[in-house]
């Protein structure tokens, strides 16, 4: 699948829901469902801090694709964090940098990307960017 | 106790609001409290009849504004029972008003080795600006520190003052904790030894009766918006004698009383701390909300205000699991807590999509944050329109969460 093809499964799939309720209740399960980092992983090195929750990031290159794991102290942000790791991980950095990011705002979820929200997930969303310009420099 | 509460929530327009089609309930005044119509009448009142420059135009509408003005500044004399106008300093709130005393005292007094005895409990706007300083001038940030229960160890003060202190930074009321710090007792413990002490009131000023002579403080800031006063205003009293001695914070109009290319010379206080034209209207219409306080009286508005927090805190002791961050026997305004298991940040999430209004996150106080060694909290806070049945609701709200997790 593209990632235009995940986004477009992830608006399907949010569209079944109702009311706000079930919707968050469902990124919660998606939070307690994310597989957790290794300790290790959440290092200094890999936090993008919020204000509010905290973040990590850990990027790996493997034959061309960035394999991006994450991590929320908060559950609804690693709900929402396992949504952006099912669109951006595994993907080449061309095709990182190709994209545009939409299915949160499509979802109805874009508070939760304002920059005054700081809960570190914009931040989380640059960092993927980066990654992938980074990638694409080595990679040439 | 006759407080009219449907009279003052009748004042108040936001507050009829809905929000995601749910009514709001607003628990977060310790950020930033609501405007009422009287102040929002004062600031079109005055740009519809006499809106000019103040201290410098030679016309009606100039000396009109001048007067509301200055009457602001007499207003606020009065509510903190300050000596004289000349100590009732404007500013852009309390942040300034901490950073030009940290910039303007510590140039004239601050050297090398000297301390600044900051507390524990502080906002980040009492601790950073005298890091600012001490790093510019070689001095040394103190911790006075607060137990667990939310109180400042104030018993250790006394070993924490030597000759090289220079100045104590307090707050009035903790904006997490809800402390109500006895900031009399702690000036007098420092003027024993000749330290003079600032107090940071933002969070008392709307709660707690001021009296800047009773409490002996060389330094009292507080912001307006806490107030149900505009934003981007605040105050800065300071004893005559300090600000007499302190060089100017920033230079630029009104603040001078000659200029040439040779040197200047300031302004008389207020003045010569109030370059450039200032927040005119935000100015004027606070006055409309220190009448309204006044109107209303401290004392009334702070005992509807402690029933409420008593209520909030009983109804939140029932929840299991539950934890309150600041548990001193004074409180004012603030409940913090966090839910074992639940992220506080989850839980803002979803009673802000149920209409409710809550602060999270640090609180803007990582101090506080570490002392209990945690990432942050949940924090209601009230004002003088909330009632017992928005914490009602507000209780309900969180149980329903609670039990989404």
């Amino acid at each position: 699948m593209t990632i235009e093809q995940v986004q477009e499964e992830i608006v399907q799939e949010f569209s079944m829901f109702e009311d706000w309720m079930d919707k968050y209740s469902y990124l919660i399960e998606l939070g307690n469902d994310l597989q957790e980092l290794d300790p290790k992983d959440k290092n200094d090195q890999n936090l993008i801090k919020g204000c509010q929750s905290r973040v990590w990031l850990v990027a790996d290159i493997e034959d061309g694709k960035i394999n991006f794991r994450g991590e929320s102290d908060a559950v609804i942000v690693k709900g929402l964090v396992a949504l952006l790791l099912r669109v951006v991980s595994g993907r080449t950095p061309k095709e990182l940098l190709e994209t545009d990011l939409h299915f949160i705002d499509d979802i109805g979820l874009k508070q939760h990307l304002s920059p005054t929200r700081s809960n570190g997930l914009l931040a989380m969303v640059k960092q993927i960017r980066l990654y992938a310009v980074a990638y694409s420099k080595i990679e040439g | 106790m006759n407080y009219d509460i449907d009279k003052i929530r009748s004042w108040f327009p936001v507050l009829k609001n809905d929000v995601y089609n749910k009514p709001l309930i607003y628990l977060d005044s310790a950020a930033s409290a609501q405007k009422p119509v009287q102040v929002l009448m004062k600031e079109e009142e005055l740009h519809n009849q006499y809106y000019g420059n103040i201290h410098r135009g030679a016309h009606f509408m100039a000396d009109k504004a001048t007067n509301e003005y200055e009457g602001v500044r007499e207003k606020i004399r009065a509510f903190v029972n300050a000596a004289t106008i000349r100590e009732i300093i404007f500013t852009k709130g309390t942040t300034e008003s901490i950073n030009l005393v940290a910039s303007s005292f510590c140039e004239r007094y601050v050297g090398a080795g000297d301390e600044i005895i900051v507390s524990e409990m502080e906002h980040h706007a009492n601790i950073v600006p005298w890091q600012l300083a001490a790093e510019r001038k070689g001095a040394k940030i103190v911790k006075l520190p607060f137990n667990d229960s939310g109180i400042l160890e104030i018993e250790l003060l006394v070993d924490l003052i030597n000759e090289n202190t220079k100045l104590i930074a307090v707050a009035h009321v903790s904006n997490v904790l809800g402390t109500i710090n006895p900031v009399k007792e702690i000036i007098d413990i420092a003027h024993k030894s000749n330290v003079p002490v600032l107090v940071d009131g933002a969070q008392a000023a709307p709660h707690v009766k001021i009296d800047v002579q009773d409490i002996d403080a060389d330094f009292y800031v507080f912001s307006a918006h806490k107030m149900y006063g505009p934003n981007g205003v605040g105050v800065l009293f300071g004893k005559e004698k300090w600000l007499n001695e302190m060089p100017p914070y920033q230079g630029g109009g009104e603040m001078i009383s000659e200029v040439s290319f040779e040197g200047t010379t300031f302004n008389e206080l207020p003045y010569k701390f109030e370059a450039g034209t200032p927040h005119i209207t935000g100015v004027i219409a606070f006055g409309a909300a220190i009448d309204l306080m006044n109107e209303i009286g401290l004392d009334n508005m702070a005992a509807w205000e402690h029933s409420l927090l008593e209520y909030a805190t009983e109804k939140l002791k029932e929840i299991d699991g539950l934890r309150i961050y600041g548990e001193a026997p004074r409180k004012s305004g603030v409940i913090s807590f966090n839910i074992e298991g639940v992220h506080s940040y989850d839980l803002a999430m979803l009673l802000d999509k149920m209409g409710i209004a809550l602060r999270t996150g640090h609180l803007c106080a990582d101090t506080v944050m570490a002392h209990y060694n945690i990432p942050g909290c949940v924090r209601i806070s009230f004002g003088m329109y909330n009632t017992k049945a928005e914490i009602d609701a507000f209780i309900v709200a969180l149980n329903r969460v609670r039990m989404m997790f």
